[in-house]
């Protein structure tokens, strides 16, 4: 333990403990602009500065760790004016305009230059060159209002491992962005929005389509459906200032139906949906690996060059399956590991089999065209506006999906249509698109669709629940980078015999680092999967690119909390259990699971990218 | 391993191609791959085999080394060493140092700019000749000055110029004015 003063009064912090979090331990808040909790401290603004006693120099509090002896002061005269200097400085290259800045009242800069009482800005100096980046679907950067802090660069390079984002050219002419200052579409990004997630101001946000869900709505002759992403119901909250970790699944759909959708429904259906096609596709790769009779670990991926073609063969899907309910992670590996894109599931998203299922069989229910049926998502996600551009997203015969909103967005229409969302009642999901299992909510979360997928799998294989504690398959909850668990079957039915007694061994990694990971050692040889599950932002999505900001690991836990409440609490917690999706194949995907209708609306293929 | 391994090439043969120089990038790569902090030196050596770091040479770089091509494009614009625009075959430099500035060194820089066609640190479209501005190159008596390549031309007027260049372009650079001097 290191004994040291923060503003006279003695405080003990273990080694390497920040002198900016030392201050938080005894009541102190440090400004700070460039650092994030959770990501490297760069240095680069210098809004965090602190007196030492003995130090010549103002002191960085973000990056230096605090030593025995240690006399910090946070709040002198000199220290209120180096760091006013700093924002007004920050404020005189600044390019933007607060009044109509899509980050007005939700911006760092902002904040800081109110907090700091600058009433002017004693600096002219030239300012930022603007200039707008709209060429990728989910994100918009606006160069003007960039500060340079560098978050962006560290999430994109270190967390998510994709590294499109980099400082290029030097001093003044500085650009964050892309290789040599072009636009994002020119690089390999992913569309995860994790750089929107932690950019302090207006330099990278989603690409707001409120207007275009304004417009579906004016029409008359619209019918037009709105599905909500289990991760949705566990953050929305913290748009109108309850704590993280509130669920507000009732005021959601009460506030979805003040907006004038004609529908509210749940993308957990197609949630349920996903984990009886995804289930029944890793019995069936199962059944192909282990026919032999071994644990069919040993072909665990196939570097042949066949292996390269999309839309793999029945007789061609190795082990381990992957998960592919994540856009940015399908990119990623579209990006950088083309060679495994035959160990991805074939399954679409839930929210892409909502679009494909309301437009085909919820339409035909109401007598209605594929095109007379507008599906709005709401997402946690940035990536999920990409994805529902993909051009093979078409299978009702037009758009699946036309509008994704973000959390973020979907909490502003609220507040422009002037709810009042404190007043709201609870109010329930439509039927039948609206009717879902504990198993669907948990897909939120990190972990949650493969427990899903084992809640299933396990009782279709043995005939018996799944025994563990209130379902949950708990090495693979929670918020490391990397968690694994085996399982051992025993007891299966007749038709599963090649099951008997075999350990499933499967993996879950969120945060595309965490996953390159897993990939590598599978790579390598070192491990041996069945199923991995991956979601491409850490936490799972309710730690997506489109959240309330700002999401640092204690909201993460408290919206994880919650999603396994909303799960705990559900009459149905499997997602065979789903009396609406079982309807769904009695009426309508005949042929059951993996059949040639499902195969049809319900499964895809991807697409090798070149990744510089 | 010495830059010049990389670059030795028979004295008598034709000028390399594109393809021919990317096939020794090729070598050079294979022999980094594993090297911790490679990026810079591989720069350093691909810049020396075509004179300047092309995309392509960017792209299979970044591939290569594992890094993302922002990273490496970051690194390629943070050091004014190195160079993303083709280099000619001389390099021509206009000093604008004080003396030669007073003594119309801005009206040899406006000369050369109309008669290559092109701006300060761009390359004609026959890659003879690459143009940039110099700060002093210690000949202040002998102002306004420009260097080709290793030669200093002194007391130049615009209307000297072309035929200056024009000895160039015949390919036999020369101190045969008799003021070839090197720095
Ligand atoms: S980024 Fe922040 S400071 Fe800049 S214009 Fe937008 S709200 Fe204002
Ligand atoms: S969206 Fe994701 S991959 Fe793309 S720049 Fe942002 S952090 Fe990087
Ligand atoms: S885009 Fe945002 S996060 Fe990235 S450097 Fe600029 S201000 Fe920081
Ligand atoms: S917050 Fe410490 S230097 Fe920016």
């Amino acid at each position: 333990m290191i004994s040291l003063t923060i503003n006279n009064n003695p405080v003990e912090v273990s080694e390497g403990t920040t002198i900016l979090d030392a201050a938080k331990l005894c009541g102190m808040r440090i400004p700070t602009l460039c650092y994030v909790e959770g990501l490297k401290a760069v240095g680069a603004c210098r809004v965090c500065v602190v007196e030492v006693k003995g130090a010549r120099n103002l002191i960085a509090s973000c990056s230096m760790p605090a030593t025995e002896g240690m006399e910090v002061l946070t709040n002198t005269r000199r220290v209120r004016e180096a760091r006013r200097t700093v924002v007004e400085l920050l404020l005189s290259e600044h390019n933007g305009e607060c009044q109509t800045c899509e980050r007005n009242e939700d911006c760092e800069l902002q904040a800081l230059a109110a907090e700091l009482g600058i009433r002017e800005i004693s600096y002219v100096g030239e300012k930022t060159r603007r200039r707008i980046d709209t060429s990728t679907p989910a994100l918009v950067r606006d160069l003007g209002k960039c500060i340079k802090c560098r978050r962006c660069v560290s999430v994109c390079l270190e967390t998510q491992h994709v590294g499109a984002l980099f400082p290029q050219n030097r001093g003044f002419e500085t650009v964050i962005g892309p290789a040599f200052c072009h636009d994002l579409n020119t690089v390999a990004c992913v569309q995860c929005g994790q750089c929107a997630a932690v950019c302090p101001v207006g330099a990278i946000i989603e690409k707001d389509q409120i207007e275009d869900v304004w417009k579906a709505l004016d029409k008359p002759d619209n019918h037009v459906v709105v599905q909500t992403a289990p991760a949705i119901r566990a953050a929305l909250g913290e748009c109108f200032g309850y704590p993280p970790g509130t669920l507000v699944t009732g005021k959601m759909v009460a506030a979805l139906r003040r907006l004038g959708f004609h529908a509210v429904f749940d993308t957990n259906f197609t949630a349920d949906l996903t984990i009886i096609e995804e289930s029944n596709e890793l019995l069936m790769r199962l059944k192909a690996g282990l026919g032999a009779g071994d644990s069919g670990l040993g072909k665990t991926t196939s570097p042949s060059p066949e292996s390269r073609t999309p839309n793999p063969e029945p007789r061609f899907s190795p082990l381990p399956m992957f998960t592919s309910c994540s856009p940015g992670w399908i990119k990623f590996l579209e990006y950088f590991h083309p060679d495994l894109i035959p160990n991805l599931s074939t399954c679409k998203s839930p929210q892409q089999m909502f679009g494909a299922v309301a437009k085909t069989y919820y339409a035909s229910k109401l007598g209605k065209r594929p095109e007379q049926i507008v599906v709005v998502s709401i997402m946690p996600c940035t990536a999920k506006k990409s994805e529902c551009q993909r051009p093979e997203m078409d299978a009702s015969g037009t758009r699946d999906v036309d509008v994704v909103l973000t959390t973020r967005e979907l909490g502003k229409m609220i507040h422009a249509a002037g709810i009042d969302f404190d007043a709201l009642p609870d109010e329930e999901m439509d039927a039948p698109l609206g009717l879902s299992s504990g198993a669907a909510d948990i897909f939120a979360n990190t972990g949650g669709v493969m427990e899903a997928a084992i809640r299933t799998a396990y009782e279709v294989v043995t005939g018996r629940e799944l025994p563990l504690k209130g379902l949950h398959v708990a090495p693979i909850a929670g918020l490391s980078g990397v968690k694994e668990a085996s399982l051992k079957i025993e007891g299966v039915k007749p038709e599963w015999k090649f099951l008997e007694g075999v350990t499933l061994e499967v993996a879950v990694a969120h945060g595309l680092g965490n996953a390159e990971q897993v990939i590598s050692s599978i790579k390598s040889g070192e491990k041996q999967y069945h199923f991995v599950e991956v979601m491409a932002c850490p936490g799972g999505c309710i730690g997506g690119g489109g959240q309330p900001r700002y999401t640092n690991n204690k909201v993460r836990q408290a919206r994880i909390e919650a999603i396994y409440r909303e799960d705990e609490g559900k009459k149905f917690r499997k997602s065979h259990e789903n009396p609406a999706v079982m309807q769904l194949y009695a009426d309508f995907l005949t042929d059951g699971p993996l059949g040639h209708r499902s195969h049809e609306l319900l499964h895809t293929s991807y697409t090798p990218r070149d990744k510089a | 391993m010495p830059f010049s391994t990389y670059l030795s090439k028979c004295p008598d043969c034709h000028e390399a191609t594109e393809e021919e120089l990317m096939v020794r990038l090729d070598d050079v790569l294979a022999d980094y791959t594993q090297v911790p902090g490679a990026l810079i030196p591989v720069l350093q050596i691909t810049q020396a085999i075509f004179g300047y770091l092309p995309e392509t040479a960017l792209k299979k770089i970044a591939l290569s080394l594992g890094k993302s091509y922002s990273e490496v494009a970051g690194v390629v614009g943070f050091y004014s060493f190195f160079t993303t625009v083709p280099r000619g075959k001389h390099l021509v430099r206009v000093c604008l140092g004080t003396a030669c500035y007073v003594r119309g060194g801005k009206e040899v820089l406006a000369a050369s700019k109309d008669l290559l066609r092109i701006e300060v640190g761009e390359t004609s479209s026959d890659r003879m000749f690459s143009l940039d501005v110099g700060r002093c190159f210690g000949a202040c008596g002998l102002a306004p000055v420009i260097m080709i390549d290793d030669d200093v031309h002194q007391r130049v007027r615009p209307a000297q110029l072309p035929k200056i260049l024009d000895r160039y372009r015949d390919n036999s650079a020369t101190d045969d004015n008799g003021n070839g001097e090197s720095d």
